[in-house]
């Protein structure tokens, strides 16, 4: 059974329609790019995924449990969608790491506060601030900053502070990681290190969905592509599928930037 | 010289007493506006427009009129309409200067909040919100201390005017230290005609400033490890 299930989501903004009848579905472990240009509403999906939008129509399924239902306008409620959120990570284009707490603390933060909310937090609270720190720590290591841990995010380099918050996101273990441009904001020097990052998480088989103009990473990365064109999935299938046969004219003109450029 | 020797004990101890009643109008400005300015704040930024509207009029009416102007209505109006005043002695003087410098300081701090609070970036909260965090918790653990971080500056700014802007409240003859120095020129404890005092009143502001200003740079420094 598919991880997530996306059916005819739609999404307005005024009068501009940003998503027309959005479907897709995704497999456990498998890696979900999309691509398109600027203002496709790539963006306006994941922002949808994570609830910081909200859909005007459609469904949002995960592990067959319905997370999002136009029709029932109960699937909204604010204390229910804090919840959900909770099945989705997202890495922000620019980061948005919290500039007062080091990076240790940056990704222990969410788990600790959300830890307080455990009926037997008080009774073991150093014992439970003790695994969140061990877990924390070895996330970060795997991002390759052992030695980073105790450095704010001023102190960090773009691919530094990104890799850091990657591992905030890892921390919550969301059922499916989503990455908005995680490079776009970075020197090329530093975009190398962010998505080794990244490939060693899809090796581990983390199910993922990257909105990405790194078509070579996406290539490579994917099980699946999306091309998204004006609000709609124009085209999608395997990386070969649609990088090396494309079947939409403007899908080719697309990629045809890429490849020339 | 021999002259200021003598005056000089007597002055002082007058000094110091206005200076008192000085420093009680300052702190008792900056516990009022310190939360009104937020209550404003967050008024004028609301979504119920006929309430951001009224909060924007207050502001502009309270910081497009001089103080001092402030002052005298609020200390002589209620006597004109009323016809006896409400503010009686030194007291009364003392509560109705309070009411106008927090009035008047909660509107230029609920500015100074408006910025930081839309300085902070959106991306904070949305990461928050993703985190799982509560709208609460993502207040007091992620945005508060940059809010904080970007008001001290223009806050510090304040605080020091206000030092110097509680000498305004001579006008409705509170007697605070500009009062009590210038009691020595119309003639007071077998001392007249002496400037001197007045003048030496700069002498409190300018060391009660000094302190303030380590203070509130100690302050913005401890802000200082992160950016």
């Amino acid at each position: 059974m598919a991880i997530l299930e996306v059916e005819h989501l739609h999404k307005n903004f005024e009068n501009t329609e940003v998503l027309k009848d959005i479907s897709f579905s995704l497999e456990k472990g498998q890696v979900l790019s999309i691509i398109g240009s600027s203002g496709s509403g790539k963006t306006t999906l994941l922002r949808c995924l994570n609830f910081l939008e909200k859909p005007g129509g459609g469904r949002i399924r995960v592990n067959g449990e319905t997370l999002f239902d136009a029709e029932d306008p109960g699937s909204m409620q604010e204390s229910e969608i804090r919840k959900k959120r909770l099945h989705f990570g997202l890495v922000f284009q620019s980061f948005n790491l919290f500039p007062q707490y080091t990076a240790l603390e940056n990704v222990m933060l969410a788990k600790e506060l959300l830890a307080k909310a455990q009926p037997d937090y008080k009774a073991r609270k150093k014992e439970i601030h003790a695994e969140i720190e061990s877990e924390a720590k070895s996330l970060l290591k795997q991002m390759g900053l052992a030695d980073r841990m105790t450095n704010y995010p001023h102190q960090l380099s773009g691919g530094q502070c990104q890799r850091v918050a990657i591992a905030r996101a890892l921390a919550l273990k969301p059922d499916i990681l989503c990455f908005d441009e995680p490079t776009s904001a970075l020197d090329p020097e530093l975009t190398g290190e962010v998505l080794k990052v990244i490939k060693g998480l899809a090796d581990q088989e983390t199910t993922m969905i990257i909105v990405t103009h790194e078509m070579a990473f996406a290539r490579d990365v994917s099980s699946h592509v999306l091309f998204m064109d004006d609000g709609c999935i124009l085209e999608q299938g395997t990386p070969s599928e649609v990088f090396e046969h494309p079947k939409e004219e403007r899908t080719k003109q697309f990629l045809s930037r890429f490849t020339n450029g | 010289m021999e002259l200021i020797t003598e005056q000089f004990p007597i002055v002082i101890h007058s000094l110091n007493i206005g200076f008192i009643q000085t420093l009680k109008l300052f702190f008792v400005t900056l516990l009022g506006a310190v939360p009104l300015g937020l209550l404003i704040a967050f008024g004028s930024m609301s979504k119920f427009r006929p309430l951001s509207y009224l909060m924007k009029v207050i502001v502009w009416i309270i910081r497009g009129t001089p103080l001092m102007i402030q002052l005298l209505i609020i200390y002589y109006f209620p006597g004109l309409v009323f016809g006896n005043s409400i503010w009686i002695g030194e007291t009364g003087r003392f509560v109705a200067a309070s009411v106008g410098f927090i009035f008047n300081y909660a509107c230029y701090f609920s500015e100074i909040y408006r910025g930081g609070i839309q300085g902070v970036p959106k991306g904070q909260e949305e990461a928050g919100l993703v985190l799982g965090m509560t709208k609460s918790q993502i207040f007091f653990k992620v945005t508060l201390l940059q809010m904080i971080k970007r008001i001290v500056p223009p806050m510090s700014n304040e605080i020091i005017t206000l030092v110097k802007d509680t000498s305004l409240a001579r006008i409705i003859a509170l007697q605070e230290i500009i009062w009590a120095g210038q009691s020595f020129l119309k003639g007071s404890q077998g001392i007249a005609g002496q400037i001197w005092p007045l003048f030496f009143t700069a002498v409190y502001y300018l060391i009660f400033n000094g302190v303030l200003t380590v203070l509130l740079g100690r302050l913005e420094k401890k802000l200082d490890y992160f950016r």
